[in-house]
This record gives C-alpha cells, structure tokens and sequence, in this order.
C-alpha cells in the first residue's frame, strides 16, 4: 500500500517534481528521456498526435515496467464515439489481477467512458460506437456471441452517486444473487447477504435492520451497501467511478480501507479526480488526457517521476 | 428612472388585480357549481338511492343499478386499458426512448389524449355495437378502455422517467436484463406514480356520458350480463335531467352528486399518492 503523507491538503503532497520548483522541475523531468536538442527536434517535427499534443518516442504501453503477464482486462485501440464526437482515441492498456488501477486526468477526459466500455454500459447509451479490442480473461467482450447481461454479471460497478435499489438492506444486496439463481436456499442467500456486507464492512452497522429501506442510509453507508450488493455476485472484477466524490472525508477513508481488502481478490479499476486518493489506493495510475492515454505506471512512478509533460503539469497541480 | 419604477410598480399591481379578478371568477362558478349540486343533490340522498333499481316516472325508486354498471364498466374499462396503457408507457420510457417510431406513438398518443369522447363512442359503435347487434356493457368498457389508455400511457411514461437514471444502470450492470430491471427496480420506485396515473384514469372515466351513449346504452333494470346493455350514472343523468318527471330530475341531482365526490375522493387520493412519491424520492 502506498500512503503518502498529506500535509497539504490543497495539493498532492508528492515529492519533486513539487509546483514551486516548476520550471527546474520540467526540465527535470523531460531531461528524463531525452535532451533539449532532442525536445527541440521533437517540437518542430509535425506532431504525431491529434490534438496537439506531443509525440512522445514510446506509445503509453511501452513505457509501463513491467508488462502485465495475465492481464484482467487487455485493451487495444479502444475508439470511442459518442454521435459524431470521437471520446476516446486509441487507448491501449492492461488491468492487472488484484491491483488497483486508478484512472486520473482532468474531467472530461474520458475516464468513464472508458470504464463503461469495460463493462459495455456504453451500449446503454444511443448512437454510441466502440472500436478496438477488449478482452476479459481473453476472452473478447464485443464477440457476437457474448451475452451482454452476463458479461455484466462478472463485472462489478460501483457508481459516483450512491444508487441503493427501492429496497431492503437485505434485498438490494441479495439483488444480484437472485437475478442470477445463485442461490438454491434461503439459508444460501442469507449467508451471501450476511458475508457481503461483512466484507463491506456494513453488517454491524445494519444487522439488526436488514428489512429496512436502503435508502434511509446515511451516503457513506448507501456506497459500502452497494458496495456489498456488487460483491454478492463475485464478479471478477470491480469498476468504480467516483466512489467517493459524493462522501465525506469519514466515509471516504472508510471506503479506501475497503477497496484496499478488496485488492486481495479482486482486480479493481477505479476513475478518481483525486490525486492523494490514487496515490493512496491504487498500485498503477494511468493519466488520461483530452481522450488519450497518456501515461501509465506504477503508482509511485507516476506521481514522483512522470515521463510526460501532461502528466506532470496535472499532478503538479498546474491544471485540471 | 423613478417614473420608470412608477410605471413597473404600476403594472405590478395591474397584473395582481386582473389575476386576481380571473382567479375569483373561477372560483365563484367552481362554487356557484359545488353549491348547485350539493343543494339539489342532498335533497335526494337516501338508503333507498343506493338499494333501488331506476324507477319508472312518478314512482319511488334508486339508482343502485346504475352505481353498478357505472363501477363494473370503468374497472373493466380499466383492466383492459391499464395494463395496455402501462405496457405502452414502459415501452415509450424504457425500450424505444430514442426509437423514431416513440415518437410518433406518442404524437398519436397525444392526439387521443385530446380526441373528443363522442367520436371513441362512434368508433366502438362500429367496432362492437354493430357487429354485435344490440347495445352491451363490455363495448361500454371498451370505449372507457379507450379514452383511459392514453391518460395511463402518458403518465406511466412520464413516472418512469422520475426514476433516476442511476438506478436503472446499477441494475444493468449487475446484469439484469431491461425486463427484470423493469419489473424489479423501475415499477417498486415508480409504484405510487403509476397508481396515480390509474386513479386520474378512473376519474377521467368515471364521468363519461357520450361513448357510453352510444355503446352500452341503459337498462331500466338490474343487469350483470356484460352482452346486454347496462345502466351506468352519467347516461342516467342524462336521460333523467331532461325529462319532465321531478322524481327523474331529482335522482339525476343526486347521481351527478355521486359522481363528482367519487371523482374528488379519488382526486384527492392521487394527490396523496402523488406527495408520497415525490417525499419518497429524496
Ligand atoms: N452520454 C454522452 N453523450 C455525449 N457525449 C458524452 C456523453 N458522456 C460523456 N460525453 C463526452 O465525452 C467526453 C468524456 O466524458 P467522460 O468520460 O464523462 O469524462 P470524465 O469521466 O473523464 O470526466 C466529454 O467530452 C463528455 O462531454
Ligand atoms: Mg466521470
């Protein structure tokens, strides 16, 4: 686990390249991997990029050390288009098992987009389009013969708005379950509920009203319930799009702690505009950009050694 | 500038006066007619109103087969157009939102929303009463079927578009599919929604008196017999309001008293539903 100290609040408390030393701290940086002679050739040379931003000498894989051996999810070339509009372009990485991905980057970027191609949410939406290949345990998502519903099934998503069924505690966690026949008893469902929000770190506080509404629930209870209704089903891996933004900083650390013992099983992915939370909770980042894939790495990597100009300035506070 | 005020303060309180008048001249009939009806009607309430069957002119009588035929035509009338009705809004909410053909459903939708009752009575005229020779509850039913239909469809679509989007997708994906999600998650959230569409169908229907003119007609008598043709409130009214017998002009008075505090009752009813839906969502 990776818990970087936060003196400051406002800001990742990262080591250099720090905002202050910016302009020693890019060069730095860039000095990384190439000269001013070489930055300089690289500038005047058309860029190889749409959107203006620079070529780099390797794609955003070939900089991530060392290669994922069996990845969760393999993705290449995944173009995305909402209508007309093009939101992803050309992405390319891998989701490693029992690690936690953290997509960062500044909003609108295209961070859950794309996590909702993994999991084929986008399909939900009209006059969207996917290219490119996904794979779960490589087996590819987009085949003909894959069942939506079911691919679903062996994909956990947690959202940023808390979302608790209609329901019972206990019903919106025996949804999943239920919708699959997972269960042949009642006992059997009984003991998914009770081990999910166990696992959820839910069950002391609401084991002696499981019949009561979800939704009366404080907001940090609501996320660890659905949560635990997302784990009901062991899925093989879990999605989360800001779980945290609509929690308060309780709630928040105690959702962390969660996704932390959840790492030991599952392969999580998680968009955060946090970057004290990416470095807190995830073991690789991946910084996203206008629709590209930037960067990705090893968590520590990223946020004390960025190999891109755009993920520096991001980390460094300079935009976003 | 303070000319300006002047002007602006004045306009105000032009404005405040003309609504005002407008919002009093509304009330005044609403009551004028509240008033009216209570007047009259009360006059005739009795034990023998609701356990007699419509007498014949100068003689003692009640309306109780009319109260029926009234109640078993709309619930009939109900059974076949809610679930039609429901169906047709789900689909409109949940499966074709975007499809080219929603859009045409509900511009025909709206259209019957506001199509005038004495031409659905004409159509079910020629669509049953014809056919079938003679006059009948059920194509009274149908042609209540008819005008409640377009009522459901529009509000069962425009509650399941209360539910939040965020709960329908965490259904999708825990992979349900769009039926299970439907059955499941949308139509508990939306349940209290959906009623009060129900109710401001039965509310609709209960009053109509041209469609059932033309379709299930009247009986003197006590009948349950869905293939005859049935006695119902509004077309008693009618025919009894324009005889020249006081005893007929009386049971009118009191059927038109029914109706209207079994339309408020439900009315009221909905708006409960209503309040508890909206407080029920946050
Ligand atoms: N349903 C949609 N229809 C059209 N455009 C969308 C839709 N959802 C997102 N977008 C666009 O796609 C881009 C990426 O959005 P998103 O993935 O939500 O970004 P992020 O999660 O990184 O903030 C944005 O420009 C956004 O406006
Ligand atoms: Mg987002």
């Amino acid at each position: 686990m990776n818990k970087t100290p936060d003196n400051n609040p406002s800001r990742p408390s990262l080591p250099p390249p720090a905002a202050d030393a910016a302009e020693a701290a890019m060069e730095e940086a860039l000095g990384a991997h190439g000269s001013a002679a070489d930055r300089g050739a690289r500038l005047l040379k058309p860029s190889g990029r749409r959107g203006g931003i620079p070529a780099e000498p390797h794609s955003p894989l070939a900089l991530d050390s060392p290669p994922i051996a069996h990845p969760v999810f393999h993705c290449k070339d995944v173009n995305m288009f909402y209508g007309a509009k093009q939101a992803l372009k050309n992405i390319t990485l891998d989701v490693a098992p029992r690690q936690v991905l953290a997509m960062i980057g500044p909003s609108g970027c295209g961070k859950s987009t794309f996590l909702r191609c993994l999991n084929r949410m986008n399909d939900t939406i009209p006059n969207t389009r996917t290219t490119g290949t996904i794979t779960l345990d490589g087996q590819d998502i987009f085949a003909p013969e894959v069942d939506v519903a079911q691919l679903r099934a062996r994909i956990g998503m947690v959202f940023q708005k808390p979302n608790p069924f209609p329901k019972s505690i206990f019903e919106n966690v025996a949804y999943g379950p239920r919708i699959h026949g997972m269960t042949r008893s009642r006992a059997e469902l009984d003991e998914i509920v009770c081990s999910s929000l166990t696992r959820a770190g839910l069950w002391d506080e609401v084991k002696d009203r499981l019949n009561a509404p979800g939704t009366g629930l404080s907001g940090g209870q609501q996320q660890r319930l659905c949560i635990a209704r997302t784990i009901a089903v062991q899925p093989e891996v879990i999605l989360m799009d800001e779980p945290c933004s609509a929690l308060d900083p309780v709630a928040t650390a105690r959702v962390e702690d969660l996704i932390d013992e959840l790492r030991a099983q599952y392969a999580i992915v998680i968009v955060t505009h946090s970057m004290q939370q990416a470095a807190r909770v995830s073991q690789r980042t991946a910084y996203f950009h206008l629709g590209e894939l930037i960067e990705i790495g090893e968590t520590d990597r990223i946020f004390t050694n960025p190999r891109h100009r755009l993920t520096e300035d991001y980390i460094t506070g300079r935009f976003g | 500038m303070s000319s300006r005020r002047t002007l602006r303060k004045l306009t105000n309180v032009v404005a405040l006066v003309l609504s005002g008048i407008a919002t009093a001249i509304g009330l005044f009939f609403l009551a004028a007619i509240l008033w009216t009806l209570v007047k009259n009607g009360v006059a005739g309430l009795s034990v023998a109103l609701f356990t007699q069957m419509t007498p014949p002119p100068g003689s003692a009588g009640g309306l109780l087969n009319a109260i029926y035929g009234s109640v078993v035509m709309t619930v009939i009338g109900i059974l076949i157009g809610g679930p039609i009705g429901m169906l047709a809004g789900t689909y409109l909410a949940e499966y074709g939102r975007t499809a080219r053909i929603s859009a045409l459903i509900r511009f025909v939708n709206d259209v019957l929303l506001s199509a005038p009752s004495i031409i659905i009575g004409l159509f079910v005229y020629e669509l049953l009463v014809v056919r079938m020779g003679h006059f009948s509850a059920i194509a009274g039913a149908v042609a209540l079927a008819i005008i409640a239909m377009p009522v459901i469809v529009r509000t069962t679509e425009d509650m399941l578009n209360l539910v939040p989007q965020g709960m329908k997708d965490a259904s999708t994906a825990m992979g349900a599919y769009t039926w299970r999600t439907v059955t499941s998650v949308i139509y508990p959230a939306a349940r209290s929604g959906i009623v009060t569409g129900l109710l401001l169908a039965v509310a609709r229907i209960s009053g109509e008196t041209a469609p059932l003119l033309f379709t299930a007609l009247n009986n003197q008598f006590w009948s349950s017999n869905l293939g005859a043709p049935m006695a119902n409130l509004p077309v008693v009214i009618f025919q009894f309001a324009l005889s020249p017998y006081p005893n007929w002009q009386q049971l009118a008075w009191s059927g038109a008293l029914i109706i209207t505090v079994s339309i408020l009752v439900l009315s009221i009813a909905a708006r409960i539903a209503v309040s508890s839906f909206t407080k029920g969502r946050h």
